[in-house]
């Protein structure tokens, strides 16, 4: 497996609240569990950093991007609807091509 | 702890810190809610700009609708050049408008901390003293949870307040006169409440400015209607400017004609209304003629707006009656205007009007004829032109003339005169007089407030060399009302008698 397939992930989040927590643990469990090491995960706090958010034209909080493999994607939330997330980053068909 | 009074923030756009009485208030949020096509956006920008521009205050503008280079370009329709604002560090956008084409999937619980993050950030970063938020219906669209983009609305307010910014939010409303706006922001985001209306009214278009509330403090109440002027945005047409304080001149001034100052008492006052009604063709704009040569002879700065006649058809005519208009502009007293009523609405004829006075600083401004506009306009909306055009003068204490053209030809009165007389300080009639098979012309002087003056009507003739008025009418009765009637001798005496009595 080469670095150009690996998923990158933007999560945006808004101070160490507990919707934070709840984002970034939801997202590290389905890499974790879906893309197992090929993927590439930062956590932005919007409080510290606001200049990225503003780039990126972030709203809302906590906000997942994925900028690679295109196109890009966009899933809001605090993640608890796996389902959704699996779906809006459509990793199923990612984990599918690494296991063909 | 004090609490203190509610300051006002001065917005810098001139009729909306007057119907406000000084401005929205200092460190809050005011909402400002209109159908669209209401120039919510114009009014956002306009006070960023002008405090940029008057106070040297920064600004911050978030869009929730259109992008930067959208509004860029169209503020640079009005002469805003929001790049140098940018570029000196006075402006800065929030761009939240919607980006059409990525995706976006909604798993969970949100709220729109990166937006509050972001607006605090801009804030701080060029120093901002006022914010703009607009406009709030598209984010709205953009997330479907009504309550958390609610209550995160209130938040950026909040937080607008903690930093000390005055900000302004725009708002759609479907209907003119209707809910204040969707969602029923208004009870949670501000307690000071602007509305814009754009109505169709007889096929003509009216913008007004309202002032719903405003924190317990003071305004003027009702609309207030307002036009877009290319070059410098929203104007407001403060109709209350009569504020009735003007100072009052004793200082006469010739009217152009001996015989009418003998009338008058000496003159009109020199910051006073005149308004001559008569019929067409009674001598309304020979008086106007010769108060004009009368201004100038003095040496005074006469302007004239006539929107009935053309400048040769007026030039020619003044000639006739021996006045050389020509030579009177070529002196550099005098400016005549010449504009068809129809070309603009009412709102746009005061600002023009408006922009000529403060550029050519009269001493004497004529109107011939005020009621050529009753017909571009809803009675409303000439109501208000009238009172506006009144306030305008007796702003810059100037003696004004207007004419007002009666609909029938012997007598009766124009909608004109039903709307002004109460707010002019002389009215004069001239009517047409039907005597033993003959059409003669009269003059009265109605009404001269702070002075006494004839009451008599006086026949009046012209020639070549312009109006001159003669002796009263003996042995008529019934000329103002249209129908004059002949009286012998015995029943004037018998008459006078009858009032003789104790």
């Amino acid at each position: 497996m080469t670095s150009a397939e690996k998923v990158i992930l933007k999560l945006y989040v808004t101070g160490r609240t507990p919707r934070s927590q709840r984002a970034i643990g939801a997202l590290q469990k389905i890499c974790e569990e879906e893309l197992a090491g090929s993927y590439d995960l930062t956590v932005i706090d919007v409080l510290e950093h606001p200049q990225l958010a503003e780039e990126e034209k972030i709203l809302a909080t906590p906000t997942v991007i994925r900028s690679l493999p295109p196109p890009i994607r966009r899933i809001i939330g605090d993640l608890s609807e796996a389902e959704k997330v699996l779906l809006g980053l459509d990793l199923t068909t990612i984990t599918n091509n690494i296991s063909e | 702890m004090t609490t203190e009074p509610l300051q006002k923030h001065e917005t810098g756009i001139e009729g909306l810190d007057h119907v406000s009485q000084g401005g929205i208030p200092k460190g809050r949020t005011t909402l400002v809610s209109g159908t669209a096509g209401s120039a919510k956006t114009i009014l956002a920008g306009q006070f960023l700009v002008q405090g940029i521009r008057q106070y040297q205050e920064p600004g911050v503008f978030v869009t929730f609708e259109e992008t930067p280079d959208d509004i860029r370009q169209n503020m640079l329709g009005f002469g805003w050049d929001v790049d140098a604002f940018e570029a000196a560090g006075h402006w800065q956008f929030v761009d939240a408008s919607p980006e059409f084409g990525s995706e976006r999937i909604i798993a969970g619980d949100y709220d729109l901390g990166a937006l509050v993050a972001r607006v605090e950030h801009a804030v701080n970063a060029c120093d901002a003293k006022r914010v703009v938020i607009d406009s709030i219906g598209p984010i709205f669209a953009q997330f479907p949870n009504v309550t958390t983009v609610r209550s995160e609305l209130l938040r950026i307010a909040q937080v607008l307040k903690r930093l000390g910014v005055t900000s302004i939010m725009t708002a759609e409303r479907t209907e003119d006169f209707g809910p204040i706006a969707r969602y029923g922001i208004e009870e949670f985001v501000s307690d000071n409440v602007v509305i814009l209306r754009n109505v169709l009214e007889d096929e003509k278009r009216r913008r007004t400015i309202e002032i719903l509330k405003l924190r317990g403090a003071p305004h003027s109440k009702g609309e207030y209607p307002f036009t877009i002027v290319p070059d410098s945005g929203i104007e407001v047409i403060p109709l209350s400017a009569i504020e009735l304080a003007q100072s009052s001149s004793e200082t006469r001034i010739p009217s152009g004609i001996e015989e009418l100052d003998e009338m008058c008492g000496g003159g009109f006052f020199r910051d006073s209304i005149v308004l001559v009604s008569g019929a067409t063709g009674a001598g309304k704009t020979l008086m106007v003629t010769q108060f004009l040569a009368g201004g100038v002879a003095n040496g005074e700065r006469c302007l004239l707006f006539a929107f009935e006649e053309s400048r040769g058809q007026l030039f020619r005519n003044a000639a006739g009656w021996g006045i050389d208009m020509n030579g009177m502009e070529d002196n550099g007293l005098l400016v005549v205007d010449c504009c068809y009523p129809e070309i603009m609405g009412l709102e746009d004829h005061l600002i023009r009007m408006k922009v000529l006075m403060d550029r050519f600083k009269p001493q004497r401004v004529a109107v011939d004829s005020l009621s050529a506009l009753e017909r571009v306009s809803t009675l409303k909306g000439y109501r208000e032109f009238v009172l506006g055009l009144t306030a305008t003068i007796k702003e810059r204490e100037v003696a004004g003339l207007f004419t007002s053209t009666t609909p029938s030809i012997t007598g009766g009165t124009s909608i004109t005169e039903a709307n002004i007389s109460t707010i002019t300080d002389a009215i004069i009639l001239v009517r047409y007089v039907e005597m033993f098979g003959e059409v003669r012309r009269g003059m009265t002087v109605l009404k001269m407030r702070g002075s006494p003056h004839e009451k008599v009507i006086r026949e009046f003739t012209i020639d070549s060399s312009g109006m001159h008025i003669g002796n009263t009418f003996r042995n008529v009765i019934g000329i103002l009302s249209g129908q004059p009637q002949n009286v012998t001798t015995d029943e004037m005496e018998r008459i006078q008698e009858m009032f003789q009595r104790p």
